[in-house]
């Protein structure tokens, strides 16, 4: 596949988010303003590009046998680096998102991209599968927090929108499963192809490393 | 300083993980499909939490405050959690064979399930001291549990409703959490 088709993969049709069912937890929590969620995307962005790019770069030193703890390791680390930047630089946005910041090192999506692609594939491939994917996610944050201010709050990206009913449901916890409960049926309906039915730990890649998983939430 | 019974009734009902932080969503969403399953990864999130919890606070107050590398907690945390998840399953298969079969097939998910590594940095931000912490893992867990035992309930009603074709699967599970979580906003303001 050449670079480009590596980069729009996860754009739209292979949208980690709203495809493939991963990073739930951020996708609810901190969608409650468009901000935040474009910040939620970025970090999450910048992670995955770091962890892809030094994973691939090491994918022929890590033993097999140690990868998953190599690959946090390595993830944690740039988790750490984003907190610091943003502390530093966008202090609001930090405050904002709190402990969901450094819940990027658990986020489905990056271990995913880390064991399905930069693990097997060179740098170039792998950073433009990382900013695709990312990107990808981004999109579907902003998409699903700037459902979520309009509605809840009746504002875009703290602007004001004049004459607008607001209904508080949707920034509150419940708007979130609702809302993405939504678009993900408007994503089935729209795409030919039937988006997997399951959603949780299938798809995630600590579950395939195990060989003790056999029961339903194991190996599915 | 918040009492112990507050600190208990907010992880249970008022803050709950799973419908009001949103941490451990994926658990939530996959392995809820039965009582049992449910009742198997509440109890292995819950000793998990706790034991996180007891193991974290000592070393981020006497290793990583001493030394001045707090910044360094989240790497700490999810190495401690990482190791901890596989010492226990270790541990269970070799003593206590009936716990292992029952809740063992669930310990290896958990390394990656954000509310253990939630739990341990809130813990942190929220000052709370050993006691406290312990408390707040322990009901973090059960409530954790009790969500995943209710929704595993409603699922089994879900599933058999006739419900739009565009909204079958995910989305109508979507819509179910979010009543789910409606009905858990009728706690807030306890315990204040």
């Amino acid at each position: 596949m050449s670079n480009y088709a590596e980069f729009t993969k996860g754009l739209i049709k292979e949208n980690p988010t709203l495809v493939g069912l991963l990073g739930m937890c951020p996708t609810l929590a901190v969608t409650t303003t468009a901000f935040n969620g474009i910040g939620m995307g970025l970090a999450t962005t910048f992670v995955l590009l770091g962890s892809n790019i030094v994973i691939s770069l090491l994918k022929n030193v890590i033993p097999k046998s140690v990868k998953l703890p190599c690959y946090i390791v390595i993830i944690a680390g740039f988790v750490t680096l984003i907190e610091m930047l943003m502390k530093g630089y966008i202090p609001s946005l930090y405050k904002s998102l709190g402990t969901f910041l450094s819940l990027i090192t658990v986020n489905c999506i990056i271990l995913g991209r880390a064991e399905m692609f930069a693990s097997k594939n060179r740098v170039l491939p792998s950073i433009m599968d990382a900013l695709g994917m990312g990107l990808g996610f981004t999109g579907a944050l902003t998409l699903m927090a700037s459902v979520r201010e309009i509605m809840g709050a009746g504002t875009w990206f703290g602007i004001k929108i004049p004459y607008f009913q607001t209904m508080t449901l949707f920034i509150l916890p419940a708007g979130g499963f609702f809302v993405l409960g939504c678009i993900i049926a408007l994503v089935n309906k729209l795409s030919d192809k039937k988006p997997p039915q399951e959603i949780g730990c299938s798809s995630c890649p600590a579950n395939g490393d195990c060989s003790s998983c056999h029961s339903e939430g194991g190996a599915r | 300083m918040k009492g112990l019974f507050a600190i208990m009734l907010a992880a249970l009902l008022t803050d709950n993980f799973v419908l009001s932080k949103f941490m451990g969503i994926c658990p939530f969403l996959g392995v809820s499909k039965k009582a049992s399953s449910s009742l198997g990864m509440g109890a292995a999130v819950t000793f998990v939490m706790v034991c996180a919890a007891a193991v974290t606070y000592p070393i981020y107050h006497l290793i990583l405050v001493p030394l001045e590398i707090t910044y360094l907690k989240t790497i700490a945390f999810i190495l401690i959690i990482a190791l901890f998840v596989q010492l226990v399953e270790t541990a269970m298969k070799k003593l206590m064979p009936p716990l292992y079969s029952a809740l063992g097939v669930y310990l290896p998910l958990i390394t990656t399930n954000c509310a253990v590594l939630g739990l341990t940095i809130l813990n942190i931000d929220n000052e709370y001291g050993f006691g406290q912490s312990l408390v707040n893992a322990l009901f973090s867990g059960l409530g954790f549990m009790m969500v995943l035992l209710i929704f595993s309930g409603v699922r089994s009603r879900v599933e058999e409703a006739d419900v739009p074709e565009t909204f079958k699967g995910v989305p109508a599970t979507l819509i179910a959490a979010a009543i789910l979580s409606l009905s858990f906003l009728g706690f807030s303001g306890l315990g204040n």
